[in-house]
């Protein structure tokens, strides 16, 4: 016990409330961000230990340069047709994105949310996994659809809740679900899919299987006990995952500092669970190729989980409902150190000589009329705002598998409501 | 009762190589009730493990496995511990038909030893049904004799939806009829303790009528069944012990045609009072039976408080709570 006197002397204690480096009003400032040159991390095999990835949690594994040259020992050195498709992927991400924001604007749908910025997170990802990986996302991460050839008149009809819409109307937009392209259903609880995924992977490796699992989730969310359960999972079944953090900065108005991401990384959350941890640019569509591949790689070896941490920048507001202006400085994204993921692609396919200005116009129009005839034609199935999807049998269905009484009743309730009229 | 529901796990798990059975302390040691005693030195440590202690980790697991075409039974040690896995169970097993339109499905068992009677204190003791009653996508089922314990949690490891299989915990080694101060009576002199070693099922969603009577109907599951028959004996009651089994979806038919021979009931559970199962059953007898009652229907049930450890049968419904309402609405 201390003496009273000793007590009286002790400073009085403080609460440290994190908070970013600017806001709104203020210049932007990322000069806390630091940028480690592009080749400068180190990759180690794959059998590599947990611990061993410590150094790997706090930097970032970068490939492309200041010049969009690839270089260092995680140049994955794809082909250029595989570069070109992953731009094609990404441009159409930021296009179809750019058209259904547009259309929540018009009244044709409640809600929409973009990825503007973090295109490579998703693209790059899909193309470095197999296509029948098994994806648990987040809401941003529309590009795995993209990149697996979803049809974007499928999602747009979702976006919509039309009558063309295969969940029947029932989700939020852009909360997807496709079991063919290995997409699990979107969940508006957050981090649910988490520890899901790590179910989905230890399931495939009870039967043996050579398939793996994804996930994604949020800086923000990774404080939700969800993160902690999934990684402990992974952790101690070595489950064949990868667990990615998208560590866009900010969770709607919330930077990531109270997340937790101030004083370590997210990445670094993986070795106290046993895990591999990778720290990687987000906006370089090479390393977060490489790093997945790298991550599969030991997976589908029995060596067990990474954990990524993408480092990106969510360039626009969280959704449709959110305006960052009010939290921080405008336009904070184009300063973004780590630059725009589609333009830093599309100037090392350049630099191959591989690519132009001109063709990347031409790719631009190609996309843009692909997204207007595939809303044409979404909208023959109606919108939110004019003819939505309405059917009051569907709506009591699949709640189960059969119809139990209770949910019978009420739907012929339901149906005697509506056919009484106003 | 563990017997036949050990036995359960032993005839499914051979009958089907998806199935998995994972928990906390379940896997070399076979659980703190033994329910999965032997399963892993037979089927292996891939198919029946020890899981962290995490129940969101474990129901989100569980999930996650499911998706994939396994079948998970996952054991939630106590259901007072089932809480960090209430999200997982709510925003997502029950939903993931219905927001997939049916593309996916989580047909998954969540076992969970419940109910007071054992000296477990407010931890070890509760009954928190009605929570996963309210839940759209999730049927519980809730045992009340070796028989059904066996023929249930096949039906719930069949089933093509997410089962919460709750265990009344007091009932595992013997029916009780609520006299807590006489002395404990083994499964084996009751009629249900009957168990055939093969495949059977008792169908969910049906209940049974435990006791035939003429005078009021008692609503019951679980340990709750015994201290009815119990009661309504000592009492020299004429009443008819409908057990439930299921409370979702539950046995309106049997409610309804019980209700309207006797014109009175009695609604019975061990879980607090306040918008407990006992109150939607309350509702229900009164939106279908108005006309056919004599008397206002009377619920017996835990206080809405926490669960006293020393003042256990304090707290406990049983014959001394049960007997005067039954008196009560034979009198009205």
């Amino acid at each position: 016990m201390t003496s009273k006197t000793e007590r009286r002397n002790r400073p009085a204690l403080s609460l440290h409330v994190p908070e970013p480096d600017a806001r709104p009003g203020d210049a932007v400032d990322f000069s806390r961000v630091v940028i480690p040159a592009a080749g400068s991390a180190a990759r180690p095999d794959i059998n590599v230990s947990p611990a061993e990835t410590h150094p790997l949690c706090y930097t970032l594994v970068r490939v492309l340069d200041d010049e969009a040259k690839a270089v260092g020992p995680w140049d994955p050195r794809l082909d250029p047709e595989t570069l070109r498709r992953m731009l094609r992927d990404m441009a159409m991400v930021r296009i179809f994105d750019e058209r259904m924001f547009r259309a929540q604007r018009q009244g044709k749908t409640s809600f929409y949310m973009k990825s503007l910025g973090e295109e490579a997170v998703a693209v790059a990802a899909a193309h470095a996994l197999d296509r029948d990986d098994m994806c648990f996302p987040t809401y941003r991460q529309q590009g795995l659809l993209i990149a697996r050839d979803y049809p974007l008149a499928e999602m747009m009809c979702q976006i919509y809740s039309n009558k063309g819409d295969k969940l029947k109307g029932r989700q939020l937009p852009i909360m997807y679900s496709d079991r063919e392209k290995g997409f699990f259903s979107i969940s508006g609880n957050l981090a649910t899919q988490y520890p899901q995924a790590v179910g989905w992977a230890m399931a495939s490796a009870i039967k043996g299987d050579s398939r793996i699992a994804a996930g994604w989730i949020g800086d923000g969310a990774t404080a939700e006990g969800d993160f902690h359960n999934a990684v402990t999972f992974a952790g101690v079944y070595r489950a064949p995952v990868i667990l990615n953090v998208v560590n866009n900065q900010w969770a709607i108005s919330t930077f990531c500092g109270i997340a937790g991401g101030d004083l370590t990384t997210f990445a670094a959350r993986a070795v106290g669970y046993g895990i591999a941890g990778l720290r990687v640019d987000g906006n370089d569509a090479l390393a977060v190729y490489a790093a997945t591949r790298w991550a599969a790689d030991r997976a589908r070896s029995n060596l067990g989980p990474t954990l990524i941490e993408l480092f990106t920048y969510r360039v626009e507001g969280h959704s449709t409902s959110d305006d960052p202006s009010v939290y921080r400085p405008l336009n904070a994204g184009a300063s973004w150190p780590l630059g725009d993921p589609i333009a830093r692609l599309k100037a090392h396919l350049i630099g191959l000589g591989e690519w132009d200005e001109a063709r990347h116009k031409a790719l631009e129009e190609a996309l843009g009329a692909e997204v207007r005839a595939a809303q044409k034609e979404a909208e023959k199935q109606g919108t939110l705002g004019s003819g939505h999807y309405e059917d009051v049998d569907s709506m009591f269905a699949d709640v189960f598998a059969d119809l139990p009484w209770h949910l019978a009743e009420q739907r012929d309730a339901a149906k005697a409501e509506k056919a009484r009229g106003k | 009762m563990i017997e036949a529901l050990n036995s359960a796990h032993d005839v499914m798990m051979a009958r089907d190589p998806d199935m998995v059975v994972f928990g906390e302390d379940v896997g070399y040691f076979g659980g703190v009730f033994r329910v999965t005693a032997n399963l892993q030195k037979k089927y292996g440590k891939t198919r029946v493990f020890d899981a962290p202690i995490a129940e969101g980790g474990i129901v989100g697991a569980a999930i996650g496995m499911a998706l994939y075409g396994l079948k998970p039974v996952a054991e939630i040690q106590f259901a007072d511990y089932i809480y960090p896995g209430f999200d997982q169970i709510f925003s997502e097993a029950g939903r993931i038909r219905y927001r997939t339109a049916g593309e996916w499905s989580v047909p998954m068992v969540i076992r969970s030893p419940y109910g007071g009677g054992i000296f477990g204190g407010q931890t070890h003791s509760q009954s928190p049904e009605a929570f996963f009653a309210h839940m759209p996508g999730i049927k519980t089922v809730i045992p009340s004799n070796p028989y059904d314990a066996k023929g249930l949690l096949i039906a719930a490891i069949e089933d093509p939806d997410p089962v919460v299989f709750f265990e009344p915990k007091r009932i595992y080694n013997g029916p009780f009829e609520g006299f807590y101060e006489r002395p404990v009576t083994p499964w084996a002199k009751h009629p249900a303790a009957e168990v055939p070693e093969d495949y059977y099922t008792v169908p969910i969603g049906k209940a049974a009528v435990a006791r035939a009577g003429e005078a009021v109907t008692i609503l019951a599951y679980g340990t709750m069944v015994h201290v009815a028959i119990a009661t309504a004996e000592a009492e020299g009651v004429d009443a008819e012990v409908i057990d439930l089994r299921t409370i979702v979806p539950v046995d309106i038919a049997a409610i309804e045609t019980s209700v309207k021979k006797t014109g009175r009931c009695v609604v019975l559970h061990e879980a607090t009072r306040t918008a407990g199962f006992g109150a939607e059953l309350a509702a229900l007898v009164q939106e279908r039976c108005f006309y056919h009652l004599e008397a206002p229907v009377e619920r017996v049930t835990g206080y809405d408080t926490p669960y006293p450890h020393s003042m256990e049968w304090t707290y406990f419904p049983g014959p001394a709570r049960l007997g005067p309402a039954l008196r009560k609405v034979l009198e009205d």
